[in-house]
């Protein structure tokens, strides 16, 4: 049978050292009401060749930036991958081991893991990094669930940009929801496409728990993060800022730099394919006086016996192996792999790369963005600077989508559907991968010419 | 294993030194003993209360976490400020340096159900009993 | 001292941190420089410098690297990992392969769903697959682990308490539970009821009767428990906890033990977790990614997340307009690249394979049972299922405590159980050999623990100064966690 190696002999002679005769009665203490019903119905195992054959047939009904031109961004982003990292993150060493609770025998995992809490600090100008939650969605979750450990009772009232990733928001609010003492307040956004500082003025008070914006947002915008910060500042919420597009921060004035408290994200553009959206991983960067309310897993620096330096799990008592219903949280995996693919790319690419390959982005989008808006006749629908995100109001667009399937192109994600108020807007994502010809297609195919 | 005379102690191995109004408290030879090497202190802060029987804080090893029981009620005057930098102190004088944090008592009487240095030693070694005996009578299974 | 001086083991010894090799100006990506800088059209104040110590490594340089720490990893595919309720079977390369395929790591989430239609159609059909597994009648692919299945279904089971009539505040949890089970309680709002487990490692249906009223939400129960032991008495504690209008939850991190043996959707079970880098294959990658699709009976299916898929007219169609759901818990659609891989797993061995992984799993755990259990105390003397525990306790009259035989094995070139866990034994050694190992390795395996144990009778001290062999010793964890490193920094001048 496949992957499991006993011949008849060693079956029987196993079941002869156990003193059995048969498998069954293995399990003959289990009750038969139990077990007369526990067949599975499902088709009969399949050869590799009839595996890969099925495999491939699904694939083919999927389209992928081979045969589509993909302007698609919105958190998952498509970015060139060195091949180093797929050479790492296969090899058996890295990924059929588990985690790390043995540290004599997973030196290559934790000293991975610790370099990337590094570069992820760096990164994010902030002072520590876990090792990495499941996505960006419940890392935002997580960021507000340990603004509320950190604050008193008095403050239980989260405001959540509106320019925050839709997705991301449904996930809080999923969260939050069966704790009752805890209120979400949206902010509103404004012409810039950003937060709108106003009303945060006016209602940020010292009620307020934390203030959550994206940066750069759901709409590609960067936004004006000063003013949020004294608004939090003077109110004594805690600064939380999402990044979605971690590359955009090789280049951008990054949130440790703005005051921020807690920084988190999704880490798919680094390094991780798209694959649907999943999986990628979450990264979590806060100020250093909050490390033990972290969630997730940390690895440390420490010595052997002899001196020698290595690395462990520490800080576990916040963990729920230890801590079981008074943990910090009750996530148990840190999507290791991944958080190793982002460590490997961001190794590769380097202090130089990284900020060749962010500029690349931004010269790009703000390209097919000129154009796009000369050419095509689009109107911008904020003023914002941007990345390489940004939003474009096009009347008519549903009537232009069987042009746009003819040229096999997806020109971006229609956000109608998460806000009413954006009616014919695209967000409209252009990376190093779109090259020139399919930025004049799309340009070409919007004129309608 | 070292019991000082002149404290009073609880079933949850906290010690408790008087001094007129004000209570020194900390953690006994024996739960340091069991916890292992302390890494971390968690203590409440000047001025705050505490209540007889609840939870004031918590000492962390490596792999487990205690949490330490308040043996008298009352406001706290003094923490221990040395010990968030080197925790470890409780491991190496739980009796002296090592303390945790001191306390204006609010009710005298608390102080009635607390053992004697004798009554712990007697305590501890028969929950140290305990533990082995059980261990000898399931050995024999 | 130079790296390379003559005596240093490279392939054993860690190399430098990323950040402590390399050179200014050096880097693995080439990318020519593109027409005007792509700062200028971003306002100067909002850009930052360099990024202070940030690696700067040449290709070569950056695969030598994690290759030399690769060497330093123990995993599936070099050792034995016989680590209890975490189920390390062999992850098969075909899953691996088929996962990369473009049509699906290339996917995009926000596309729209009539260019998934492939992708669509694995989700569906995997979770009708998972469905038919575990006798459920429906299952989300949402959650992203274990732990958030977890949450996921104590949510579905909140929101239909509170349809019925108010929510209820507390959930029941054995005391042998994993630390997920309390931990995400919690952090659904309840509070959590421990009960004990009986002298025979059971849950007991008079024991939950006890505490169980109609304040009670749920019910958390593993089966077969962390013990390895088969929770016989599940249907009639079902029973008593749905009398008082309470739900059965089961965590089904150890589903490996029950394909085609018994089914909990058979056993009360009202909504359950399944581990997808356990049961069904997928590989651990040193913690994560995983998956934790959650399986409800029928009367739960509107709380599930969204967004659901349905199959319309021969095509797949998403939908999120059930007002009953309890909302979003993963961005876009879980991790998809694991489910893939599970969905490849399961063909691959289609019915009969499923249920002969779980029969030669119970043969593999009851052999090593047998062949242990001379030098080593059970924990508990009920038959095991896919596990077995052991304690210290025949060692510890020598001073030789479990963390000193699971470092002595490594020495041995294994990795070593589970230990200190379930918490309710004292020392326990848990022992999961899972099916895909063969009989030479269990006897290499069972060989390696009678002599461990007989050091610890002869020769004590050399099982408690192990190990050895590995690239560095034990390792300082008080130090670790009393003034905590957890970041490299540059050398302050």
């Amino acid at each position: 049978m496949r992957y499991t190696p006993h011949t008849a002999s060693d079956k029987e002679q196993m079941l002869r050292t156990i003193g059995l005769s048969r498998i069954e009665q293995l399990f003959d203490h289990i009750p038969q009401s139990l077990r007369e019903r526990a067949a599975i119905s499902l088709a009969s195992g399949l050869t590799e060749v009839k595996v890969k054959k099925r495999m491939a047939a699904l694939a083919a009904k999927n389209a992928t930036p081979e045969g589509w031109s993909f302007f698609l961004g919105g958190g998952i982003y498509h970015h060139a991958i060195p091949s180093t990292v797929d050479a790492v993150i296969s090899r058996s060493e890295f990924s059929t081991s588990y985690t790390p609770y043995q540290p004599e025998v997973s030196q290559g995992t934790l000293q991975a893991m610790y370099e990337f809490q590094t570069l992820m600090c760096q990164l994010t100008g902030m002072e520590v990094s876990n090792a990495g939650l499941y996505d960006g969605a419940s890392a935002t979750a997580e960021a507000i669930l340990m603004a509320r450990r950190i604050q008193s009772e008095s403050r239980r009232r989260v405001f959540v940009s509106r320019s925050l990733h839709p997705q991301y928001r449904a996930v809080v609010s999923t969260y939050l929801r069966n704790l009752e003492d805890t209120e979400l307040v949206e902010i509103p956004f404004d012409r810039n496409g950003g937060t709108d500082a106003e009303f945060l003025a006016r209602e940020v008070d010292e009620k307020a728990m934390c203030v959550v914006v994206g940066y750069p947002n759901f709409f590609g915008v960067i936004e004006e993060l000063a003013p949020i910060q004294e608004a939090c500042a003077r109110s004594g919420a805690l600064f939380v800022t999402v990044t979605t597009e971690p590359l955009s921060l090789a280049l951008l004035k990054p949130p440790g730099a703005w005051g921020a408290d807690i920084a988190v994200g999704e880490g798919q553009s680094l390094g991780v394919p798209m694959s649907l959206g999943g999986p990628g991983f979450g990264f979590f960067t806060c100020r250093k006086k909050f490390v033990r309310s972290l969630p997730g897993r940390l690895a440390g620096e420490t010595v052997d016996h002899e001196g020698r330096r290595g690395f462990v799990l520490t800080l576990s008592t916040r963990e729920q192996h230890i801590r079981r219903e008074k943990a910090t949280s009750n996530i148990c995996t840190s999507q290791t792999l991944c958080a190793l693919a982002a460590t490997v790319f961001m190794a590769t690419l380097g202090k130089s790369g990284m900020r060749r390959l962010a500029e690349v982005n931004v010269c790009r989008a703000h390209d097919a963005q000129g154009r796009l808006v000369k050419d095509a006749g689009l109107a911008p629908a904020f003023t914002g600077p941007f990345f390489n995100e940004f939003v474009l109001r096009s009347k008519g667009l549903a009537r232009s989508q069987s042009r746009f399937a003819a040229e096999k192109i997806i020109p971006g994600i229609p956000l109608a559907p998460w806000y009413p108020e954006l009616q014919d807007c695209l967000l409209v994502c252009v990376t190093e991968m779109n090259e020139g010809e399919e930025i004049e297609r799309l340009v070409r195919t919007f004129s309608g010419d | 294993m070292e019991y000082p005379e002149g404290l009073k102690f609880t079933k949850e191995h906290e010690w408790v030194l008087v001094e007129d109004q004000v209570a020194i408290i900390g953690i006994t030879e024996y739960a340091e003993q069991e916890l292992g090497d302390v890494v971390y202190v968690e203590l409440p802060e000047v001025g705050e209360k505490i209540v007889k029987d609840d939870p004031f804080g918590a000492v962390e090893s490596v792999k487990a976490v205690s949490d330490i029981y308040a043996p008298v009620s009352g406001t706290v005057v003094e923490v221990n400020d040395t010990l968030p930098d080197s925790p470890e102190t409780i491991n190496d004088d739980p009796y002296g340096d090592g303390w945790l944090i001191k306390v204006e008592m609010t009710d005298k009487d608390d102080l009635k159900d607390l053992m004697s240095a004798e009554e712990y030693a007697e305590y501890v070694e028969q929950q140290k009993a305990e533990e082995d005996g059980e261990e000898e009578s399931e050995d024999e299974e | 001292m130079s790296e390379h001086s003559p005596g240093t083991d490279l392939r054993r010894s860690a190399p430098p941190l990323i950040f402590e090799s390399g050179s200014p100006g050096r880097s693995g990506f080439f990318w020519p420089e593109e027409k005007g800088e792509g700062g200028e059209k971003i306002p100067s104040e909002l850009l930052r410098d360099d990024i202070p110590g940030f690696p700067e490594l040449g290709e070569l340089e950056v695969l030598r690297h994690f290759t030399r720490l690769s060497h330093l990893n123990y995993a599936i595919e070099s050792q034995f990992y016989p680590l209890g309720s975490c189920t390390m079977k062999y992850n098969p390369k075909v899953n691996e392969v088929v996962a990369r395929l473009p049509g699906f790591s290339s996917l995009h989430p926000l596309a729209p769903p009539e260019l998934i239609q492939g992708a669509l159609e694995l989700l569906y059909e995997l979770e009708e697959m998972l469905a038919e597994i575990s006798g459920m009648a429906h299952v989300t692919l949402q959650p992203a682990a274990g732990a958030q299945g977890e949450l996921t279904g104590l949510m579905v089971i909140r929101a239909c308490l509170r349809e019925r009539s108010n929510p209820r505040r507390k959930i029941i949890v054995p005391d042998t539970a994993h630390g997920t089970n309390p931990a995400s309680s919690t952090l659904c709002g309840y509070e959590v009821v421990q009960i004990s487990s009986s002298n025979r490692g059971m849950v007991e249906a008079a024991k939950v009767a006890e505490v169980m009223d109609e304040e009670v939400a749920a019910l958390m129960l593993t089966n077969p428990n962390t013990l390895g032991i088969f929770e016989k008495n599940i249907q009639e504690i079902a029973e008593v906890v749905h009398k008082k209008g309470g739900l059965v939850y089961l965590d089904g991190a150890n589903l490996n033990a029950l394909m085609g043996i018994a089914k909990p959707g058979d056993m009360g079970v009202d909504v359950l977790h399944i581990n997808l880098h356990k049961t069904f294959s997928t590989p651990h990658g040193g913690g994560g990614p995983g998956a934790g699709p959650v399986g409800v009976k029928s009367f739960l299916r509107d709380f599930l997340p969204v967004p659901r898929i349905l199959k319309k007219d021969g095509s797949f169609v998403l939908r999120e307009d059930f007002a009953k759901s309890v909302g979003r818990v993963r961005s876009f659609f879980g991790n998809f690249g694991i489910l893939v891989r599970a969905y490849a797993y399961i063909i691959s061995l289609g019915s009969d394979g499923l249920e002969e992984a779980s029969r030669m799993a119970l043969l593999n755990a009851n052999y090593l049972r047998k062949k242990l259990e001379g030098a080593y105390q059970l924990a508990y003397p009920e038959p095991c299922m896919h596990e077995c525990v052991f304690t210290d306790r025949l060692q510890q009259r020598h001073g030789v405590a479990t963390l000193d035989i699971a470092k002595r094995l490594l020495d041995y070139g294994f990795h070593p159980p589970t230990i200190y866990f379930p918490l309710v034994v004292s020392g326990a050694l848990m022992i999961e050999p899972t099916e895909t190992e063969n009989r030479e390795i269990l006897d290499a395996f069972a060989d390696a623990m009678n002599s461990i144990a007989r050091e610890a009778k002869e020769h004590p001290d050399l099982v408690k100064g192990a190990p050895y062999t590995t690239p560095v010793g034990r390792l300082d964890e008080a130090r670790a966690a009393r003034k905590p490193v957890l970041r490299w920094e540059p050398a302050k001048e």
